[in-house]
């Protein structure tokens, strides 16, 4: 609980600052005709969009944080928790998934300088390898089932079902996103008009990588 | 005052807000079933909450036969109270008051109220409104499923509530437990809509600093839970796996009629720090929005602005922050170590301060106000009232030493219907006095509101304030029927028959709002566009009810904050929002000549 609590007070606390910070110059009671000075705008550049990439990833992030919470207090509460080994096929499965990440992040240049053929090609090369990481999980699972690995036969096994399952269903539901763009893609949309929404496939993406980091290095070393 | 020349080029917004893209569908079914209009959202929230919260107040209803007059009726029996205790808890705390006051009131209140045409991303709106919907269709069904509902209290405790002889562990508990997974996904996509239209999509001159504090309330509160709704999901997850699939997250070895069973190892106060994580901020999500919307009643009402208005937003930012780490207060009697709980009884009575300070700006907004004893005033007097009292037997359960002996007895139960269920309720009710006629453009029976209020506000202190008592005397939660127990008095059973009676009381009374509802709908007195000559943005619309896309041609101007009740000098009593300084010195000059 410690993990989820240390990020979420620091969250709240950062939150709570932003949203509290311009209060105390402010004197609401006073109306005025003329805005006084720039220190109501808002920062250049926060979109919709942005901001709510931002507090949908704040909302998985708490989902993934309590889960790993809850990770190690059940580890540590019976003696009965017996690590899984690491299939090779995870490392595999990492590349595949840090292929994809990168491929967007071209996709993304491309789109931001109007070079079509990146966009294009790092649009398909991030989808094909995102598909082979989620392929690749349910094949480690399939694996880990055939060497009788049940997720019911030890809380070490659920936890990496549940938390494999519960990041792959992240992923699949940016692959819908990615779907959505590639099929735009092909109406014929410019690059330019792709631009902020793949800024924001791909920045999810990102974050989906270093929770799979976290993850990995979860099993490794947990 | 800052006043200075108007120069609408000098003007800096606080977000550069383009106009936005409304969808206009023209069938009826595009209008109102499939609606991305948020006011439209907002209705269809505050309809299926209500109706499911009638469904839980008839289980209450049905408790209360048991409870008062047992074995004069035996229309339930053991299994079947358990389960309405249960299902009655469930669906008020999440499907009635979090629904009603985010879905419904934030729905309606935030692009109003902060001068935005919708939410900002109105498809994911709809969609949010229809995964509640059928969450509370799983929830329903659940009443069908062999077995019966859920049975394990509203807490859902392992081992307990996945146990075979528990009501409802067949497979109440597994609908139960998918119908939280699809209201909290919906409740998600609600709760970006509302964060990211607080944040993006505010009118120009709108400054955070001027926001209504009815959008500070619900805007908080819904940041809390974006962030702790995810605990009950991962909680709801790991026992679905528990119970369909054989792990053992929560469950330990148990012996059962001599046989050992499948699970073991596992911890059911994971679960229980997991639950009450979600469990306690989810106390403030539904108190933000009613101290939010208190504050602006008790404003508009007593003609005054509200006192120490940046004070009640830090007030409420503190509340936000402070109740993520609270949770284990209410886990004393789990076997935690007791240096555990004492800090946790710190951070509980620390919370009190910034809640006290709410607290004492009510009062001094009324104290001196120009008071009007209209119907949602009288609501917002009764929840300061009902709230303060609620609060005080807070501060006995916070403490570890008083909490033990008084757990799982009548005097939490009485706690937290006065402090969590009741105050919220007034509220509610408040606010629909208020803001019905905006929604409807007729006002509400001003007769049956104030009956439905003394029957209410009265009615419910003789159901909750004798449970304090009986729980002093020790009288367990959760019983179906007490026997023969030599530590309870007899008196209790004439308490439990006084607090029946007022029950059904009460339960009669909100039949009188719901015909006032109706028959308002078509007979109320018309109430043009600003009936409680109110400042903030939503009386100022063009149309009322406001269409979609809410402001007429152009977005307002905000000059002010929504406080500018009563300003010396000026000829009204109300200054709104977007009405700009030298039209007020206009207007006080046209009426001194």
């Amino acid at each position: 609980m410690t993990v989820s609590l240390v990020f979420l007070t620091l969250l709240m606390v950062t939150f709570g600052g932003w949203l509290v910070w311009p209060s105390f110059n402010a004197r609401p009671w006073e109306s005025q005709a003329v805005a006084e000075g720039p220190a109501v705008t808002q920062p250049e550049g926060m979109t919709a969009g942005r901001v709510g990439l931002v507090v949908f990833l704040a909302v998985v992030t708490s989902l993934f944080a309590l889960t790993i919470s809850a990770y190690m207090m059940r580890m540590e509460i019976s003696g009965d928790w017996r690590p899984l080994p690491v299939p090779g096929l995870l490392w595999f499965n990492t590349g595949a998934l840090l292929l994809g990440s990168l491929a967007l992040q071209w996709a993304w240049n491309g789109a931001q300088q109007g070079d079509d053929f990146a966009l294009e090609k790092g649009l398909l090369v991030g989808g094909v390898g995102t598909w082979a990481f989620v392929l690749g999980q349910l094949v480690v699972w399939y694996q880990l089932i055939a060497a009788g690995y049940y997720m019911a036969s030890n809380p070490a096994n659920a936890f990496f079902y549940l938390l494999t399952a519960l990041h792959g269903l992240h992923l699949l539901g940016g692959l819908v996103v990615w779907a959505r763009l590639l099929v735009r893609r092909h109406q014929g949309a410019a690059p330019v008009a792709l631009c902020s929404r793949m800024e924001l496939c791909t920045l999810y993406w990102h974050y989906l990588l270093v929770i799979w980091f976290i993850l990995f290095g979860l099993l490794l070393f947990g | 005052m800052g006043e200075r020349e108007y120069d609408a080029g000098a003007y800096v917004p606080p977000a550069e807000t383009e106009e936005m893209e409304l969808v206009h569908p023209k069938t009826f079914i595009g209008k109102y079933i499939w609606s991305q209009d948020a006011k439209v959202i907002a209705i269809q929230y505050g309809v299926t909450a209500t109706a499911i919260g009638l469904v839980a107040l008839v289980l209450s209803l049905l408790m209360r036969l048991q409870l008062g007059f047992p074995n004069a009726f035996s229309l339930i029996d053991p299994g079947e109270y358990l389960q309405y205790v249960s299902m009655h808890g469930m669906i008020m705390v999440v499907y009635l008051l979090t629904a009603i006051f985010l879905g419904g009131f934030g729905n309606y209140l935030i692009p109003l109220m902060c001068g935005a045409r919708d939410m900002v991303f109105p498809y994911l709106n709809m969609l949010s409104f229809w995964f509640y919907f059928a969450s509370v269709l799983i929830l329903v069904a659940g009443f069908f499923v062999p077995g019966g509902s859920m049975g394990a209290g509203w807490t859902l405790y392992p081992p307990q509530s996945i146990s075979e002889g528990t009501p409802g562990s067949e497979a109440g508990i597994v609908v139960m437990l998918l119908s939280l997974a699809v209201f909290i996904a919906g409740f998600t996509m609600g709760g970006l809509n509302y964060v990211v239209t607080v944040l993006q999509a505010r009118a120009r001159g709108m400054t955070l600093m001027r926001l209504p504090l009815t959008i500070w309330g619900i805007f908080m509160a819904t940041v809390m839970a974006l962030l702790a709704f995810p605990a009950l999901f991962v909680a709801a997850l790991m026992m679905l796996c528990d119970r369909l699939l054989g792990t053992s997250f929560f469950m330990p070895e148990m012996l059962s009629m001599g046989e050992t069973s499948d699970h073991g190892g596992g911890s059911p106060i994971l679960f229980q720090h997991l639950f009450w994580f979600f469990g306690h901020p989810e106390v403030y999500i539904v108190a933000l929005p009613a101290f939010g919307i208190v504050s602006d009643l008790l404003a508009c009402h007593a003609r005054k602005n509200i006192f120490g208005y940046r004070m009640m937003v830090w007030a409420i930012v503190i509340i936000g922050v402070l109740s993520f780490v609270v949770w284990a207060h209410h886990m004393y009697v789990s076997g935690m170590n007791p240096y555990f709980g004492f800090l946790f009884a710190i951070t509980t009575l620390i919370i009190a301060v910034p809640t006290a300070i709410k607290v004492y700006n009510w009062i001094l907004t009324l104290w001196r106000g120009n008071i009007r004893l209209t119907v949602p005033m009288l609501f917002a007097i009764g929840f300061i009232f009902t709230f303060v009292n609620g609060g005080l037997s807070g501060l006995f359960l916070g403490n570890v030493t008083v909490d033990v002996p008084l757990s799982d007895t009548y005097f939490v139960v009485g706690h937290f219907h006065m402090v969590m269920a009741v105050a919220p309720v007034l509220v509610i009710f408040g606010a629909i006095y208020h803001w019905y006629p905006k929604m409807t453009g007729r006002m509400l029976n001003d007769t049956l509101g104030k009956v439905h209020f003394w029957i209410t506000f009265l009615g419910t202190y003789v159901i909750y304030y004798p449970m304090h008592f009986m729980g002093l005397e020790g009288v367990p939660r959760r019983y179906y029927a007490y026997g023969e127990t030599t530590f309870i008095s007899d008196s209790v059973q004439t308490l439990n028959v006084v607090i029946s009676i007022a029950a059904f009381i009460v339960a009669l009374a909100q039949v009188l709002f719901i015909i006032n509802l109706v028959w308002s709908y078509y007979r109320g007195r018309e109430a043009g566009p600003n009936p409680w000559r109110a400042t903030t943005l939503e009386w100022q619309t063009e149309h009322t009810p406001p269409r979609h896309g809410n402001f007429g041609p152009t977005l307002p101007l905000v000059y002010r904050w929504p406080y500018d009740y009563s300003v010396p000098g000026s000829g009204d009593d109300f200054i709104p929002q977007n009405v700009a300084p030298q039209d007020t010195k206009k207007q006080a000059a046209e009426d001194r000549s």
